[in-house]
């Protein structure tokens, strides 16, 4: 009798659809996020960079910046919180370290990201970012 | 109360509806087998032999394996006894599932925690130390052991630097969040003792 215990997977504790993507750094993304007013729910969309993904498994988490009149925005995501109802990577970049935090002394045309060339998905083209 | 043998796992967390963290443990049950069975007439106790995994080779001794043998199973990694109040229903050969607990569930799980070797006694007591700096030379010891001349001796009881760990300990009353039949494996809310392969006991809370 072979007891086996199966081995769990790499995600294992997932029970969120959306953990199945998980953003890179440099991705431009638009984060779709559930919002309950009241019993209302509603989706709102959170945009911009991913600067940093730290973590594995359950506790995974992704940082999101975004410009937003004027004032820098930062959002830190579980990978698999529920209230991330989508994830929408629009254009990744070509980027040379894992944690994009120099992007927060960057402004204008310095803190945009260059287009990942091979492999990148041709998405519409980002807005303000 | 009947129970099961498992291990642990790693520890993850979970989301509830409400969309709040849970902090878990899985405990890899697998399943377990009835063994034997205590009676009162014939042991002077009633008690339900659980075994559980597979045997080490360098378990594998004579006597131990020809228990299994007299039994007709597996030699197993572990045995343990559930005191019951009747075996009426339990039978050796017996299989126990993860599904003798559900989601909702309160358990106790006992285990053996981690062995801390020789301890000093902010770690094992929760002394609060001396100064850190300011020319202290007394950071981790012992401020005092007592008065002096009068009672002119240590108290019983009083708390010292020494062997902590490895104790069984029981955590009772964790919440069930999920139970897996197909690897099984259970996960219970919170943290239990030991490291991750250490044998635990989980049983009903009481």
């Amino acid at each position: 009798m072979a007891q086996k215990i199966k081995e769990k997977k790499g995600n294992s504790g997932g029970n969120s659809p959306a953990s199945v993507v998980t953003p890179e750094p440099g991705d431009l993304v638009d984060v779709h996020i559930r919002i309950r007013e009241g019993d209302k729910e509603r989706i709102q969309v959170f945009r911009g960079y991913v600067i940093a993904v730290r973590g594995k498994g359950a506790g995974r988490t992704f940082t999101v910046r975004r410009v937003s009149q004027g004032i820098g925005i930062e959002r830190i995501f579980p990978v698999q919180a529920p209230v991330i109802a989508k994830i929408e990577v629009r254009r990744k970049s070509r980027v040379r370290r894992a944690k994009l935090y120099y992007l927060r002394e960057k402004t204008g045309r310095e803190a945009v990201l260059k287009e990942l060339k091979t492999g990148a998905q041709s998405g519409p083209q980002a807005g303000e970012v | 109360m009947i129970g099961l043998i498992g291990q642990k796992g790693e520890m993850t967390q979970f989301y509830d509806e409400q969309g709040q963290v849970v902090p878990v443990t899985a405990i890899e049950v697998g399943r377990c087998v009835v063994v034997g069975l205590r009676t009162r007439e014939k042991h002077g106790y009633c008690a339900v032999q659980v075994g559980w995994g597979e045997a080490s080779k360098r378990q594998r001794t004579k006597p131990y394996e020809g228990y299994f043998k007299k039994a007709g199973l597996p030699v197993m990694r572990a045995v343990h006894e559930f005191r019951v109040e009747s075996v009426d229903g339990f039978q050796p050969g017996q299989e126990l599932k993860v599904d003798l607990f559900k989601p909702g569930d309160y358990v106790s799980v006992t285990g053996w925690t981690k062995g801390r070797g020789f301890a000093g006694g902010m770690k094992r007591w929760g002394w609060s130390g001396g100064p850190a700096s300011h020319g202290s030379m007394s950071h981790r010891r012992i401020g005092s052991l007592g008065a002096g001349s009068s009672p002119g001796r240590v108290l019983p009881g009083r708390t010292l630097p020494g062997h902590y760990g490895c104790e069984r300990v029981t955590v009772k009353n964790l919440k069930v969040v999920r139970v897996e039949p197909d690897t099984g494996v259970i996960y219970v809310k919170g943290a239990v003792p030991g490291y991750r392969g250490s044998q635990l006991l989980i049983r009903k809370a009481e």
